[in-house]
């Protein structure tokens, strides 16, 4: 373990990514790079563990150093990560803030540019915003906390929450299920911890923002939100990351619980600078009639390997996973949906929406199953690819594995091409070349932006606004 | 201004595309305030008239003059035309999944009378009306631009940007084809709205005499071949619609 002050070489090779800026790295404790046994109770030590949640990560580790990369995705990228030059902690802060006034004011100016107290003013209702590896502020709004809602970083909420935490913690997405779910489980730090009580509905979108802002930092973040029966949550994060020449990692884990009769929908836009690996597992479990809903957005990193998946597991539970995917130079989008129907009278819906330009590539990798004893399923699928120039890929691996009959299921796919008709009669209402482009990968996105709350909807046009920029040959 | 101030001159236009020669000498003037109207059989050029002067790229122009106003629309861009008034209703307008009327419209006249006109009370009212001129119901603009339109939706959907993007110019291009009768003297109901008592002029392309008898042009052209081969008055039309084009074909005796 080393620790560093303030660090201002941090500033150089900010690129041209256009959200791209970051201050001084102002981290007090910083890893060296590389993982160990070691370096995994450092970390658990530092953060004062329980014994249960140090022999988690162990295992962990195990599992991930013995368990060989995934075969699928993208397996030459893959191989390029140098796990050894990843630092696999940073604290910026010493503590959790509660005030917005003692949060440290290089962080605040980044928040600033993010946005974030304007946001708050008109429609947070709490706000975690992750600074490296740590959530440096934290409120909770008052109405929030009198409904018994519990939103804490997931530290935080290990400490505070302890037999919650253990109760559910892993539940739904155990270390062993993949490798990056092992290297999440035995690194993590940071990430949300969010538990509704029963009957509330958490109407405000509750938002975090984090971002990466080290060179060679990895984000491991954590995620648990439990809703309880007949609870409702609308969970957003969004992430924007400046360029770093070296390459950097983000793997997170987000579990969602939904009890009976419960709704949580999660809403991502991801924006990750180009060299960003983007590996994240995201799984919700569904009891009795409740409802989980993925809404998706991969627009940035190198490689994106993410597949939100619900397991039905109560009777007439409802999934839905709606995504986007843009690929432009250099990036591979792989995503999809998994969606298991385990009990009866189940329901899924699954819209993938996938742009690639530039010799991009996207790729929709989906499994829908259904198991022997669920009845009367219905489930959905519809995968539509935009392709922009003749450089770029799409790809669809749609599998069904349906053992009931009495299964309802629906495919579609498409692929599509902008037509110069369509450029031309959008120019003939006076739009330029790279405008009219931009009005129909928007409108190509739409079904997925509609979904998202206003400012992102409004960020996400822009952005899409500006990747079209200069994209005219 | 000068008298013979020409809104649209068209001198010997000669256009091809791929290698085939498609346009043979066109000459047309439009004055302010006039409308025109080209009739033609299929394949006589009508659409690539239109198409040449709204600069789509698939067609070459090998030789002529085509200017709005004394300005060379053919150094132009498409959308720079556009912005200088130049109109094309479709034949086939081009659908754009995703894309709200409602959105596209405020856009569309933004990017063409500036941001100013596309915003506000006078701009909803000047929507309001038209819609309701044009028998648009306000359900229309949450939907996707030309998606799953039936063919009167799109011909009047055209229309309504015309009334909407006040251009010095309109070309249309078989707005009337497809459409009933009612739609046919609602569409030219809005032609006259947008061009009549204005400065501005239009260039209706059609296979009937029918739009005519409600826009009532000043001048009819007969399109063959790619050649202007008659020019007369609005009686034209019905003498087209009795006698058809052979007495009009080259080597025919009339
Ligand atoms: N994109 C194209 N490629 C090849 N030939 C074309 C194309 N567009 C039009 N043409 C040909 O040009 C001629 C004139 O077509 P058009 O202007 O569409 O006629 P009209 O509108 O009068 O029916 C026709 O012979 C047509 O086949
Ligand atoms: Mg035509």
């Amino acid at each position: 373990m080393v620790v560093n002050m303030a660090d201002s070489d941090a500033r150089e090779a900010v690129g041209d990514y256009k959200a791209g800026w970051h201050d001084p790295e102002n981290s007090t404790i910083r890893f060296d790079a590389g993982l160990s046994e070691k370096v995994v109770r450092d970390i658990s030590e530092l953060k004062n563990e329980p014994e249960w949640m140090t022999e988690m990560r162990v295992k962990a580790f195990k599992h991930f150093d013995e368990r060989p990369m995934p075969t699928w995705g993208n397996m030459s990228m893959l191989k390029q990560i140098d796990f050894e030059s990843i630092c696999y902690y940073l604290r910026s802060s010493k503590a959790t803030e509660n005030d917005w006034e003692d949060v440290p004011e290089d962080i605040r100016n980044t928040f600033d540019k993010l946005g974030i107290p304007d946001a708050e003013q008109k429609w947070l209702s709490g706000v975690t915003a992750q600074y490296e590896s740590e959530a440096v502020y934290h409120s909770i709004r008052e109405d929030l906390e009198k409904q018994g809602v519990i939103f804490l970083d997931m530290d935080s909420g290990l400490r505070e929450y302890e037999e919650l935490v253990k109760e559910w913690f892993g539940s739904v997405v155990p270390y062993s299920d993949n490798k990056f779910s092992a290297l999440n489980t035995a690194v993590w730090s940071g990430g949300s911890f969010i538990y509704v009580p029963k009957g509330v509905h958490v109407e405000l979108p509750v938002q975090a923002y984090f971002r990466i802002n080290a060179k060679n930092m990895g984000q491991f973040e954590r995620t648990l939100i439990i809703a309880d029966e007949g609870s409702s949550i609308h969970y957003v994060e969004g992430c924007t990351a400046p360029t770093y020449s070296t390459d950097s990692l983000h793997s997170a884990v987000v579990e969602l619980i939904a009890l009976p009769g419960a709704h949580i929908r999660y809403s991502t836009v991801q924006n990750w600078s180009a060299n960003v690996y983007n590996l994240v597992t995201k799984r919700g479990i569904a009891h009795e009639k409740a409802k989980i809903e993925w809404v998706d957005g991969n627009i940035g990193s190198k490689l994106t390997m993410k597949y939100p998946s619900v397991i039905l597991k109560g009777e007439g539970s409802h999934a839905e996973v709606i995504s986007v995917a843009y690929s432009g130079s250099g990036q591979h989008q792989d995503a999809g949906a998994k969606i298991h129907h385990l009990a009866s009278n189940t329901t899924s819906k699954i819209l993938s929406k996938s742009i690639s330009k530039d010799g991009g590539r996207g790729s929709y990798r989906g499994l829908v199953k259904v198991s022997p004893k669920a009845e009367n399923c219905k489930l959905n699928v519809v995968c539509d690819a935009l392709i922009l120039d003749e450089d770029s890929r799409s790809d669809t691996y749609p599998t069904m594995e349906v053992a009931n009959p009495t299964a309802r299921c629906e495919h579609e796919a498409s692929v599509s091409k902008v037509s110069d008709n369509q450029l031309f009669y959008l120019m003939s209402r006076g739009h330029s070349e790279e405008e009219a482009l931009a009005l129909i990968v928007n409108g190509f996105f739409e079904p997925f932006t509609r979904e998202l709350p206003m400012e992102y909807a409004v960020e996400l046009n822009k952005l899409m606004a500006l990747e079209m920029e200069g994209s005219i040959g | 201004m000068s008298k013979d101030l020409k809104l649209l001159n068209i001198q010997d236009l000669y256009a091809c595309i791929d290698d085939t020669s498609i346009l043979k000498g066109i000459n047309l003037e439009i004055k302010p305030g006039e409308i025109h109207a080209i009739m033609g059989r299929n394949g006589s050029g009508k659409t690539t008239t239109a198409n040449i002067i709204m600069g789509h790229p698939d067609y070459e122009v090998e030789s002529g003059i085509v200017e709005l106003n004394g300005e060379n629309l053919l150094e132009m861009e498409t959308w720079e035309r556009a912005r200088e008034g130049v109109f094309l209703s479709f034949q086939y307008p081009q659908s754009v999944p995703g894309l709200q009327v409602g959105n596209f419209l405020r856009k569309s006249v933004a990017a063409i009378l500036g941001e100013e006109a596309a915003k506000g009370k006078e701009f909803r009212n000047k929507l309001k009306e038209s819609m309701k001129e044009l028998d648009i119901p306000s359900s229309f603009l949450g939907r996707y631009v030309n998606d799953g339109f039936s063919g009167g939706e799109k011909k009047r959907f055209e229309i309504l940007q015309l009334m909407l993007m006040k251009p010095k110019l309109a070309i249309l291009d078989e707005t009337d084809s497809g459409l009933d009768i009612d739609g046919i003297r609602t569409v030219a109901k809005g032609i006259n709205a947008a061009i009549r008592g204005t400065e501005s002029g239009a260039l209706i392309i059609t296979h009937y005499s029918r739009i005519l008898e409600h826009v009532k042009p000043d001048k009819i052209h007969v399109l063959i071949s790619g050649k202007i081969v008659k020019t007369g008055g609005p009686e034209l039309a019905l003498e087209l619609e009795e006698r058809g084009y052979d007495w009009l074909e080259e080597g025919s005796e009339d």
